[in-house]
């Protein structure tokens, strides 16, 4: 169940299929990315997608980091969803790849939650959101 | 015989399950018999304990002697410490390790 | 040395507030340990035999006098008065206690320094050459590159939940004195046709598969490093084992695909990544690099008075010829005879503090091998630098000898270990505490480990030994002709282990053979190389 959202369009109602089912047919709109799955397949279609779903099975698995940014660094504007055992420590990394929303599967303390996500004011690198990097700041 | 052992939670230190409590000398540790896993649980629950695990250990004169090295070192202090050993009077202690 | 702005401070401020939340959530039984460990491990904090063991980062192993004094008073205050230098230039501290810990923390963070990422599955502290800015052979100084990698792999979004940990070297001299090839990446700072950039060398590394980082590519210019290495980073998020923690690291990657496919892989990944805007401008470099500049050396160039014989063999051991004129480097062992390897008391990190502020421009560097330095020390106050670290007996003259042995914290502090390392030492050492018979030996690099992870380099030192468990009992296996420098080797193993008293006697006929056989200048690793395994081994099984 989707827990926290930080996008004001709706919500999309369509179930997500895999990645074999969606590359196999379809027009579905919503896709769930295992580990294992390769992002970069999707990227023919980021058009037509609004929901991509990407399993955390383990929370120390943490190969959904990379297919985040990659979806997002080939244009991707959908709804991005992290789903599975997605603990409060890891929301801050993982809103810096992309990820706009939240399924977790232990339910999270949402001011837990704000605080994780406001405790750092800036950040050294680059990624998948809007934060300025440091060096950007130094420098102008 | 078998014997619980851990680490505190807020300090780390070693420390031995007593049949109803905990204690950082091996020799006040208790055979826990069959019943270690249901005892690790609750205490670990409970947080007394971190990383409890179960040990063998052979019962002598001076109390239980735990059957592996590491678990001695554990008990009484890094070798190359005898001056951290939980013995420091004793400078043979650390012959009960080897 | 560089200085945090607020940026900086606020960053480590920050992380002191969250890890104090983090451990507060799980003494009120909020989080489980299983939750908690990760979070303890991004913070340097394990849980060893004995009690919480904290690792403090010091970047790089460069620190200031301030720094250090904070480590003697972190000692003191929190711990039992000593700490242990380890082989990634870092400080541990045995004896921590869990509800203390964000106090420590905090207490770094003031003279800015931390303990984010000296573990988990991240990338660790970048380690360095301990001669940069000082040594003769340099290109340039590596320390600003470190610094800049430091910053950039700082809670960096997508590499904090790796396969593996992961550990990356910086070097810009062709003589290696940080075993940049058993890193994962290894950066080799050289300049090509006036412009400088790096050898990247990827999939190095010792623990249970031993291998040495092959070259993936011959020259990355350095407004393309952080693209670069992000590029290699992901490919190993992306495809790195998660299967088989023993396989898990990247070399274990590489070498299964093969370092060309790995290079097409991040050769393409690059041609994305580059395409993104996250290299910092060349003037965050230059920024940095402001900090590093040399020192005010002055001009006078005194050759110490060499009577004091003591002083003399020091002065050949452990003083370094340095690039200024008139300066020389100073090696501090933290290996005397019978001691443990690598550990100071507060009492000795004070007046190595006190002896850096006075004659070493007020800096410090953590060697891989244990031990610390003064880079900057004029060669008029080199006496006066021997008589205050002898007063401490911090005036070992056995730099690269067979007592300056790196051995890991082994069985007697480590819940990983199979077998202690420390005695084994401590025996060798005692065995050859002679110094005009270690002298004699020349360069002898003996380095242990308790367990296979090889956090003592075992297999890269000229004469390795690994402690392994045989049923119950401590065993000692020997391995020779491994290297960490630039004549990079794994060692082999020669047969069958031994006891403790038995790996002492066989180092001993080991040495006994290359004295027979050496010629010229060579030392025994050369003897080694030359001769083969085979007198060896007869001398010590035969």
């Amino acid at each position: 169940m989707v827990e926290f959202r930080y996008r004001s369009d709706e919500v999309t109602e369509q179930p997500s299929v895999t990645l074999d089912a969606f590359l196999d047919q379809s027009n579905a709109t919503a896709v769930r990315l295992e580990p294992d799955d390769d992002a970069r397949a999707l990227i023919p279609f980021l058009d037509r997608l609004t929901l991509i779903e990407v399993a955390f099975p383990k929370y120390r698995d943490g190969r959904g980091y990379s297919a985040a940014r990659i979806l997002r660094e080939a244009g991707y504007q959908g709804e991005l969803r992290a789903q599975g055992d997605v603990l409060v420590d890891q929301i801050a990394f993982m809103r810096r790849c992309g990820f706009d929303s939240f399924a977790p599967e232990a339910s999270l303390n949402p001011e837990a939650v704000a605080r994780a996500l406001s405790n750092y004011d800036h950040v050294y690198q680059k990624a998948a959101d809007a934060a300025v990097p440091i060096w950007k700041l130094r420098h102008g | 015989m078998k014997l619980l052992t851990g680490n505190e939670l807020r300090s780390g230190a070693v420390t031995w399950w007593t049949g109803n409590g905990w204690s950082i000398h091996v020799e006040d540790a208790a055979d826990v018999g069959e019943h270690g896993e249901a005892i690790l649980h609750a205490e670990e629950g409970a947080r007394r304990v971190n990383a409890p695990y179960i040990i063998d250990a052979l019962p002598t004169a001076n109390g239980p002697r735990p059957a592996h090295i590491k678990d001695r070192i554990r008990a009484l202090g890094p070798t190359v410490r005898a001056d951290f050993s939980l013995k420091p009077a004793d400078p043979a202690a650390g012959d009960w390790i080897i | 040395m560089y200085k945090y702005d607020n940026y900086d401070q606020a960053i480590v401020d920050a992380r002191v507030a969250d890890f104090r939340d983090q451990v507060k959530r799980r003494i009120a039984g909020e989080i489980t340990e299983d939750q908690f460990k990760p979070l303890r491990l991004m913070n340097g904090l394990y849980l060893q035999l004995h009690a919480y063991m904290l690792r403090v980062a010091i970047p790089y192993g460069t620190l200031d006098s301030t720094q250090m004094r904070m480590l003697a008073h972190i000692a003191r205050k929190y711990d039992r008065d000593y700490g242990h230098f380890t082989t990634r230039q870092n400080i541990q501290y045995n004896w921590i206690k869990l509800e203390e810990c964000a106090d420590i923390l905090e207490e770094l963070a003031t003279v800015e320094m931390h303990a984010i990422q000296t573990s988990g599955n991240c990338i660790r502290n970048i380690s360095s050459d301990q001669y940069a800015g000082a040594a003769a052979d340099e290109v340039v100084d590596p320390r600003p590159w470190a610094e800049l990698l430091r910053q950039w792999s700082t809670f960096h979004p997508e590499f904090s939940y790796l396969p593996r940990k992961f550990k990356i070297a910086v070097i810009a001299s062709s003589e290696d004195r940080a075993a940049m090839r058993l890193h994962d990446i290894g950066l080799e700072l050289i300049r090509q046709d006036g412009e400088l950039g790096a050898r990247v060398f990827v999939g190095g590394g010792m623990g249970r598969t031993p291998m040495i980082a092959p070259e993936i590519n011959p020259f990355v210019k350095a407004d393309d490093l952080l693209s670069y290495l992000e590029a290699c980073l992901r490919v190993y998020n992306r495809y790195g084992r998660r299967d088989n923690i023993y396989k898990a690291r990247i070399k274990i990657l590489i070498h299964e695909i093969g370092a060309d496919e790995y290079r097409r892989q991040v050769a393409e990944e690059f041609a994305h990544v580059k395409t993104l805007g996250i290299d910092p401008p060349l003037a965050e470099l230059e920024r940095i690099s402001a900090f590093f500049a040399p020192p005010a050396y002055d001009a006078s160039d005194v050759e110490p008075d060499r009577s004091d014989p003591d002083f003399a063999v020091w002065l050949d051991q452990n003083v370094k010829p340095h690039k200024q004129a008139g300066y020389a480097i100073v090696n501090i062992s933290l290996k005397p005879i019978g001691g443990i390897p690598g550990d100071a008391t507060s009492a000795q990190i004070d007046v190595m503090a006190d002896l850096a502020e006075k004659y070493s421009f007020d800096e410090l560097r953590v060697t891989h091998a244990q031990n610390i330095v003064l880079p900057y020390v004029a060669k008029r106050d080199l006496y006066a630098v021997w008589q205050g670290l002898r007063d401490a007996e911090l005036a070992d003259a056995n730099l690269d000898l067979i007592s300056d042995i790196i051995a890991c914290p082994g069985l007697d502090y480590c819940s990983l270990a199979n077998a202690r390392s420390i005695p084994v030492a401590q025996k060798i050492a005692t065995r050859f505490a002679d110094m005009d018979r270690q002298r004699d030996l020349g360069e002898l690099k003996l380095k242990i480990s308790g367990c296979i992870n090889a956090c003592g380099h075992h297999h890269a030192g000229h004469i390795g030994i690994l402690g392994v468990d045989r049923k119950g009992v401590e065993n000692y296996q020997l391995t020779f002709g491994g290297s960490g420098a630039e004549d990079v080797s794994i060692g082999k193993i020669i047969g069958p282990g031994f006891d403790e008293d038995g790996v002492v006697d066989a180092v001993e006929k080991a040495t006994e053979v290359y004295k027979a056989l050496r010629q010229g200048n060579e030392r025994f690793i050369d003897t080694y190389r030359r001769v083969g395994m085979n007198p060896f081994k007869e001398a010590i099984y035969g």
